[in-house]
């Protein structure tokens, strides 16, 4: 049974709901059993794969961000206008972004502020600085991401190639590297990093950085799909991103996330998308079949754990 | 004087007070009066959603509830959709919105308890299916409210907005339920240490299970004043009370990591965020610098508000 380790136990549910939900698909429309309709299912993904990357970094270190849907909307619009008319201004804008989140996680740390509040602000700051940038949708994606974006590699279409690859690189990061050890230890028990000799400034730092580096990425990305932004183009991303994390086994405390999981969670919301417009849902009970189906696979996730719990007693 | 001053809603006053004060030099004091009871107006339904939004963070880190904007869309619309205009269903129609409210908060609380899901996801997951009963139930059409209740709604009693008056009873309660009454004692308690709430006997579920459908049944409420006020629901119309909610918590000094709260901060806060809005409106700031500010406020107000840890 060394196999079924708890870490992969915990990735059980979310692999399982992805492959019902994908199964559930090509019945209802036997046509996306190819690679266009792969494509197009899984055409968003790419976006929602990194947002929630960033927000499980995030909630790591025992945070939360509730600015990623307007930061990553303020990512979009710097890249639809500066990186493609100056590039150099628009990767030190991108740049500055990254060290924004990095600054913010020291300010988090040291005055010891709730994270929901201060990244609360932060949505209101990226929020107003987006509408300043483009007060009307508009904008051009750079050429080199639209390319990158709508490339098509054989066999296995592009979204589902970077998502893989974002699992992987993000798994090595967390999972398997002496830092991600470290970071995942400031969300386990702060005070034990500390007293190993490690800083849990600089590592909580680190977290945000890297969050803001993924979510930097997130709103490339997304424009290169959408060839033009707007400065709400991604406000659904901070509780997409939340939802992403959590089903797939992630906890909003104790350092306990899972990177792969968090890419199926992610794969599955995009996926829950266009389930329910093949089931030919009314538009009125879209977004409330996308919230039943949150509450299903959390109450399948209790139901293993439970199991699990017992098992372990035994 | 001193024993004000150490309070931690004092600051919250003297900020809406000095926003105040510059936007009428800046306009010479020719819309003082209409200035405060706008200020009074907006301000009263945040301090509506802000109360049930405090109780519910008073009980500790990860409670917050996130269906407040779907409630009061949902509220609005089915309490307007029952009076059907007519002057004669206004006690029907309140009872609806409150019954949209409870039904919300047992829900709400129901999937917390029964499934184990944090609160955040849990309200965000039901927020989703409330909405959509909003979309189905409302069908894009705008209902207008009953004669009486709008011109209630917009109408002042010796100067002072009506709502705002309705907001000064409601504060009123809730200060003497979380000040005097056992059951702020038991939600101060459970925000401070679940567990030792529990062994003391506290009925932690209980409580819980209170709190949370207060928060619905006033963001319920809220929603309906709203949309009487505005001459009509809007599905879209609950959405900046997300934010709003939780910071009017913050800036009123209310701890967010629980077991502390204030009501006159709630008051404070609310009138402090809708005057810093007015004002840069007077400067003529548009709608990005706006939110720029808003935000370097809120973060700015905390980072000034918060204590350092101890070493």
């Amino acid at each position: 049974m060394s196999f079924l380790t708890a870490e992969r136990l915990r990735l059980l549910v979310p692999v399982l709901s992805l492959a019902l939900l994908l199964g559930a698909v090509f019945y209802l429309q036997p046509r996306t059993m190819s690679y266009t309709g792969l494509n197009l299912l899984f055409n968003l993904a790419v976006p929602i794969t990194l947002a929630t990357i960033a927000q499980m970094l995030i909630m790591m270190v025992n945070d939360l961000d509730l600015s990623m849907g307007t930061f990553v909307s303020f990512v979009a619009c710097v890249t639809a206008t500066f990186l493609q008319s100056d590039p150099i201004i628009g990767f030190l804008i991108l740049a500055g972004c990254i060290a924004a989140y990095a600054a913010l996680g020291v300010i988090i740390h040291l005055r010891n502020l709730p994270s929901i509040v201060v990244t609360l602000g932060m949505s209101f700051v990226w929020g107003g600085l987006a509408v300043l940038l483009l007060p009307t949708p508009g904008g051009t994606a750079p050429d080199w991401i639209r390319w990158l974006m709508t490339s098509k590699p054989p066999l296995v279409p592009m979204a589902i190639v970077a998502s893989v690859l974002i699992a992987v690189v993000a798994h090595f990061v967390v999972m398997r590297s002496a830092i991600g050890v470290v970071l995942r230890g400031v969300g386990g028990n702060e005070r034990s990093v500390q007293r190993a000799g490690w800083s849990v400034v600089r590592a909580r730092a680190l977290a945000y950085a890297l969050a803001g580096l993924f979510a930097v990425l997130a709103g490339m990305t997304l424009v290169g799909l959408t060839t033009s932004a707007d400065a709400n183009i991604a406000l659904r991303y901070t509780l997409l991103s939340i939802a992403g994390v959590i089903l797939g086994g992630g906890e909003f405390v104790g350092g306990r996330v899972s990177p792969i999981g968090a890419v199926v969670g992610a794969l599955t919301l995009t996926l829950a998308a266009a389930f329910l417009s093949f089931l030919r849902i009314s538009p009125d009970w879209q977004i409330g079949a996308q919230g039943a189906i949150l509450i299903v696979v959390l109450a399948l996730r209790l139901a293993l754990n439970r199991r699990e719990a017992r098992g372990t007693r035994k | 004087m001193r024993a004000i001053l150490a309070k931690p809603w004092v600051w919250s006053f003297f900020a809406a007070g000095g926003v105040w004060l510059v936007t009428i030099m800046f306009t010479g004091g020719a819309s003082t009066l209409g200035l405060s009871q706008a200020a009074l107006t907006f301000a009263a339904f945040s301090i509506i959603v802000g109360l049930g939004q405090m109780f519910v963070i008073t009980l500790g880190p990860g409670n917050v509830d996130l269906s407040i904007p779907a409630t009061m869309t949902l509220a609005g619309t089915a309490a307007l959709k029952v009076m059907d205009t007519s002057d004669g269903m206004v006690l029907a129609g309140i009872a609806v919105a409150l019954a949209v409210g409870i039904t919300i908060g047992v829900f709400n609380y129901a999937l917390i308890k029964l499934l184990r899901i944090p609160p955040i996801i849990a309200t965000l997951s039901s927020s989703f299916i409330v909405q959509s009963a909003a979309i189905w139930y409302n069908r894009g059409i705008r209902i207008k409210p009953p004669d009486v209740l709008s011109q209630f709604a917009t109408a002042s009693t010796f100067g002072v907005p009506n709502v705002a008056i309705v907001a000064l009873v409601i504060s009123a309660l809730a200060w003497v339920i979380l000040e005097k009454g056992i059951y702020g004692r038991w939600v101060s308690a459970i925000g401070q240490n679940m567990r030792a709430a529990r062994l003391a006997g506290v009925p932690v579920d209980g409580t819980r299970f209170a709190t949370y459908v207060l928060c619905a049944v006033l963001a319920a409420l809220a929603g309906f004043l709203l949309s009487c006020f505005s001459g009509g629901a809007a599905l879209n119309m609950g959405a900046e009370y997300l934010l709003t909610s939780i910071a009017v918590v913050v800036i009123g000094g209310t701890a967010v990591a629980g077991g502390f709260a204030n009501v006159p901060g709630i008051w404070g806060a609310s009138l402090f965020l809708f005057l810093v809005v007015s004002m840069l409106n007077t400067y003529g700031a548009s709608a990005g610098v706006r939110m720029l500010f808003t935000g370097v406020i809120i973060i700015g107000v905390v980072v000034a508000a918060s204590r350092k840890p101890a070493a």
